[in-house]
Parts: structure tokens; C-alpha cells; sequence
């Protein structure tokens, strides 16, 4: 395209000598191999120092973990000994693993579908024209954007047996406040709450952008043609969403599988709520530095996403309905 | 939740109910009084901004107002004095300060390694720039909790822990960012930036008199969420910072969570809980229209 004399001045590179038009043939075909170096120079300059640092602390990490499994390794120490597969022989053959693999799952499957039930009854109460419905949806949307150790710290509050407000509304009913943070199982259950009443905006916001680019005419020929609200709802309205509920499985279960925040804040010793990234922190940072170890969930953890994803975008893709 | 479509369109569902003659009291139409109203909307948001409230409140209550058996809702006074017992116990002013120039370096820097990310896989010939772009797309798939040991071990043996620059050179690399600024940038219109080619702007040029000012508002939209997102920052802080000195707020956050355990203290820490989230509330709710859009693209296809 727009090959059209570069005027010279662009030109810092070109040979001093070169200006007073050498044969054109030459010309014409050298012009474009010296504008595709130029551009492969602007190229690098522009985008090489953001791929640098994403080459460096986002893959690098993912290789030295590779190596670091191998490891038996105190973090701190100056000494490791090549163990070879010995920490994945641990991590398969611990008694805990099961534990952290079910956490993981439970609080996964709860807290997806969860926020995603929960997303698509509050938009659909969202999804007609009310005064305030703008602020209703900014206002359930916020609590995404808090910080998620300031969130945990608030609900910590409101879930303390002794002085937490849900435990004097229990008592008002005559009831006593289970044992949130004491019993491993109800801290799971308290996390998850937490956890759903965070990300549950995200999800009624999309499910709401979806909603409101379904085709109305669909509706009204459902309607005309005598179908119940709840017909209209399963048959029509749910199947075309399909594409939503993908991206939103997608996209919500790859931020499940990361939280951190709220379990590390509201249950510091992971009794009951540790998953596989969670051990991978406490591994490492929770008192034992044992840095091989941790680095070994963490690949284990890193397979499992790339599976998942993999499984999701072969797999499930193909029963999307896309317009 | 089925009546809920109705309002879109209240013509067909008259020209439905005519036919199937409910009757004004009949179960179905009181449930959809009822959640057509807005009841359901109500509670949602009370859902959310109750707890939040409750915070605010208890930041200004007592140990002995918290200590109580049956709370009340209102504090006996609205003086500051968690707040001034939480600044004694943890930096607070520091922590703020920390927590700025982080957030405000580190989203900066994000936004321009991602404008001139994106501008260089849009508009500047490369071979191999879908591969690239791939990889960059890629990165947000890897948790950065996978990526914290190796960055922790290579950091501090830099000399990078208790700096700002420790703290915040490994989340600099953007594929998030880059990401959407990659799709505005491929819906830009072709003809002007050909046009300005033909006059012989240079790319720095198309970049800088064309590209960034009519992509203001997008730019401005992942600057937003950047800044949340930095201000938000736990882990990566949490291990490479221990010096209370250098603290961010929500590491600092947890150090006064730790130090004011008893239950008599949550005023104190609920005072802290206040100074992290209201700045974060502050800026959504001025920038609320930009921050849902960044935070949500991708999702719907038009």
C-alpha cells in the first residue's frame, strides 16, 4: 500500500549518497525490504521491553519452578539436592493432597456456579428500566474492584462468633453462631460465601450485556405464540446465552482457581480452605520454606489450568450456541 | 425470575394473559408484582452495601460497644479515635504514601509499555506477530501466584526486597492491557493512519498525534483498572516487602489485623479496613462507567 515517495527526511538511515534517484528499478525493489528493517526496529523498540519483562516474570517463573521441583531445597538456604521426581512422589503419594484437591474442587464448583446462579438472577432483576437500576448495578458490581484482604477483614467482623453481627442476629432468633473459624468445614462454607458475594457482580454485569443483546422479536413471537414466562426463560432466553455462561465459566473459573486474597486473610493457617495455590504459598512462605515442595504444587497447579483451559475451549466450546 | 422478561416488552405479555385469564390474584401474577417491583434489585444492593456500611460504622465504635452482646447500629460517637489508634499501631501515613507511588509508577509505567505493546501488534509490520500476540494473550492464563517463588528468589538475590522498585518491576509486563488495547486499536479507522503514512508521519508520530488521542477514553479505561488493580496488589508485596516502613496498604493491612487480634480491637482494624477501601470506592464511583467496561470487555461479541 501507501508506497508512495517517503519523503526523505523519514528516511535517517538511508545512505547519504543515495537521494539523487539511483535507476528506479533498483529503487523500487529495495525500498520495501528497507521499510520492513525500519519497521521491524520500531517493532522492537515499541513492544520489546513490555515482551521482555512478560518473557522474564511471567514464563521464566514457570521453567525455574519446573527446575526448582526437582529439588529438595530450603528457601533461604544456599545448599538444594537434586531429589529428581521425589517431591511429585510426595505430593501424589501425601495423605493431604487429597484434602487440598478436594478444597479445591469444592470451592471452585461452589464459588463458579455460585456467582454465576446468583449473576443471572440478580441481572435478570437488573434487566428492566427502574429508576436507580444504575446504581443498583454499579453497586453490585463494586465489591469486584475492593481489595480482597480489606473485604475479608469486613466479613471477618461480621462472622465473629463472639461480637460479628450475624452471630446477635442468630441469637435473636434464638439460635447460637456455628463455629466459623474454628471448624474447618464452616470456614470452607464462610471463604465461599465471602468469595461468591465479591465475584458475583462480574457475573451479573456480563449476563446482563447478554441479556440486552438478545433479539426482542425473539421474545415477542415466543409470546405471541402463547409461551409461558418460564418457557420463554429455558427454551429461548438460556440457550441464548449460551455464549455468555461459556465466557463466564471460562473467565470465572480461571479467577477461582487464583483466589488467594480472601483465604489468606480470613483463614491464615488454611485449616479447612487450603487449595492447591494456597499450599503452594504456605509451602513456601507459611513458616517451612520448603521451596522445592511449593514450586512443585505450583507446576502441578500450572498443568492442571492449561488442561482445563484446553478442555474448555475443545471440549465445551463446540456446545455453545453462537448467534 | 421468569416475569422479569415481560417489562422489555409489556404489549405481548397483555396479549398472552388475555387469552390464559389469570386472575388478578391468581399465584402467578403476585409473584410478578412482587419481583417486578424492585424488591429483588433491593436486596441485591443491600446485600452488597450493608456490609460495607457496617464497616464504616464499626470503625467509630468502642470495645465496649463491640463487645456487647446485642450491637446497635449507630456508634455512640463519631470521634476518630480508631483511627488515630490504628495509625499508632501501623504507619498508616506511610503505608498510604507507599501505596501511591506503587500504584501511581506502576500503573503508569503498565499503560505505556501497553500502548506502545499494542500499537507495535497492530500497526507495525513483524514476522511472527500472531505468535507474539498469543503469548502475550497467553499470560492471562498463568496465575501470578505460580510465578511469585521464582520472581521472590531472583528479586531478593537483586537486592529488591523492602524497594519500591522490588515491589513493583515484576508486574510490569502487560498481557492484560495489552490485550485491550489491542482490540481498540484494531477497531481504529485504517484510512487516517494510511493517510498520515502517505504524508510521511513517522509511527512515533501516528502514535502520538493520532492513535493515543482518539483512543483517550480506552487508554484512560485500562489506566483505571490498572489502578485499582495496583492499589489492590496483595501477594507479590506480602512476600517481597517485610520492613512495615515499605508496606503497601493492604500488607500493612494485615500487619494491624495481626497486631489488634481481640475481638475488642475489630473497631481499629475495621478503621483500617475504611482507609483501603474508600479510596478504591472513591474512584469507582467517578469512574464506575469506564472501570465496568475495562473490567468486562471481551464478553459480548456485537
Amino acid at each position: 500500500m501507501a508506497s508512495v515517495a517517503a519523503p526523505p527526511m523519514e528516511v535517517p538511515g538511508a545512505a547519504p549518497g543515495s537521494p539523487p534517484a539511483p535507476r528506479a528499478r533498483t529503487r523500487r525493489r529495495r525500498r520495501p525490504s528497507r521499510r520492513n528493517r525500519r519497521d521491524y526496529l520500531v517493532f522492537l523498540a515499541f513492544a520489546a521491553p513490555n515482551l521482555l519483562l512478560i518473557a522474564f516474570f511471567t514464563y521464566r517463573p514457570l521453567f525455574s519452578n519446573i527446575y526448582y521441583s526437582t529439588l529438595n531445597w530450603t528457601l533461604g538456604s544456599p545448599y538444594a539436592t537434586p531429589i529428581g521426581l521425589g517431591n511429585y512422589q510426595e505430593f501424589f503419594s501425601s495423605p493431604g493432597t487429597g484434602r487440598i484437591l478436594t478444597t479445591t474442587l469444592v470451592f471452585t464448583v461452589a464459588t463458579v456456579g455460585g456467582s454465576m446462579v446468583l449473576g443471572l438472577l440478580v441481572a435478570l432483576a437488573l434487566n428492566r428500566r427502574v429508576r436507580g437500576g444504575g446504581f443498583a448495578r454499579a453497586a453490585v458490581f463494586s465489591p469486584f474492584v475492593l481489595s480482597g484482604v480489606g473485604v475479608g477483614l469486613v466479613w471477618l467482623f461480621i462472622f465473629d462468633p463472639v461480637v460479628g453481627v450475624l452471630g446477635a442476629i442468630l441469637r435473636a432468633f434464638g439460635s447460637s453462631s456455628p463455629q466459623w473459624f474454628n471448624d474447618p468445614t464452616l470456614s470452607l462454607v464462610m471463604v465461599i460465601i465471602v468469595y461468591v458475594w465479591k465475584n458475583l457482580g462480574y457475573a451479573a454485569v456480563i449476563y446482563l450485556a447478554g441479556l440486552q443483546s438478545i433479539n426482542k422479536d425473539l421474545l415477542e413471537a415466543a409470546a405471541i405464540d402463547g409461551a409461558s414466562s418460564r418457557r420463554t426463560f429455558f427454551s429461548i432466553v438460556l440457550p441464548l446465552l449460551s455464549p455468555t455462561t461459556f465466557f463466564l465459566l471460562v473467565t470465572t473459573m480461571l479467577n477461582s482457581l487464583q483466589a488467594f486474597d480472601l483465604l489468606r486473610i480470613m483463614t491464615p493457617l488454611g485449616r479447612g480452605t487450603t487449595t492447591l495455590i494456597f499450599d503452594a504459598y504456605l509451602q513456601a512462605f507459611g513458616g517451612s520454606n520448603r521451596a522445592g515442595y511449593s514450586a512443585t504444587v505450583s507446576t502441578v497447579l500450572f498443568a492442571l489450568l492449561v488442561l482445563l483451559t484446553v478442555f474448555q475451549l475443545t471440549v465445551l466450546e463446540r456446545r455453545v450456541h453462537y448467534r | 425470575m421468569t416475569a422479569l422478561l415481560d417489562p422489555t416488552d409489556p404489549r405481548p405479555a397483555e396479549q398472552t394473559s388475555e387469552p390464559r385469564r389469570s386472575g388478578p390474584l391468581s399465584r402467578r401474577n403476585l409473584v410478578a408484582t412482587i419481583t417486578t417491583g424492585y424488591l429483588p434489585i433491593l436486596l441485591a444492593t443491600a446485600v452488597v452495601v450493608l456490609p460495607l456500611v457496617w464497616m464504616a460504622l464499626a470503625s467509630f465504635k468502642s470495645p465496649g460497644e463491640l463487645l456487647t452482646q446485642r450491637p446497635s447500629v449507630l456508634p455512640d460517637s463519631f470521634a476518630p479515635t480508631n483511627y488515630t489508634d490504628a495509625a499508632r499501631s501501623v504507619p498508616f501515613g506511610r503505608l498510604f504514601l507507599n501505596s501511591a507511588i506503587v500504584t501511581v509508577v506502576g500503573a503508569g509505567l503498565k499503560v505505556v509499555l501497553a500502548v506502545l505493546t499494542a500499537y507495535a501488534l497492530v500497526f507495525v509490520r513483524f514476522p511472527g506477530k500472531r505468535i507474539i500476540f498469543i503469548l502475550v494473550l497467553a499470560t492471562l492464563m498463568v496465575p501470578p501466584q505460580v510465578s511469585v517463588l521464582p520472581n521472590y528468589v531472583l528479586i531478593s538475590s537483586l537486592g529488591g526486597q523492602d524497594t519500591y522498585w522490588g515491589i513493583i518491576l515484576p508486574g510490569l509486563g502487560t498481557g492484560f492491557a495489552t490485550f485491550l488495547l489491542r482490540q481498540q486499536f484494531l477497531s481504529l479507522p485504517l484510512s487516517i493512519l494510511e493517510a498520515a503514512e502517505i504524508d510521511g508521519a513517522s509511527h512515533w508520530r501516528r502514535l502520538t498525534r493520532i492513535v493515543v488521542p482518539i483512543s483517550t477514553p480506552a487508554i484512560a479505561t485500562v489506566a483505571l483498572v490498572n489502578i485499582v488493580f495496583e492499589w489492590n496488589e496483595y501477594l507479590w508485596p506480602l512476600v517481597i516487602v517485610s520492613d512495615p516502613h515499605m508496606m503497601t496498604l493492604p500488607v500493612g493491612l494485615t500487619l494491624l489485623a495481626n497486631s489488634e487480634s481481640g475481638a475488642d480491637s475489630y473497631g481499629i482494624v475495621m478503621a483500617g479496613t475504611v482507609l483501603v477501601l474508600v479510596p478504591v470506592l472513591v474512584v469507582f464511583a467517578a469512574f464506575q462507567r469506564y472501570i465496568v467496561s475495562g473490567l468486562t470487555q471481551g464478553a459480548v461479541k456485537d
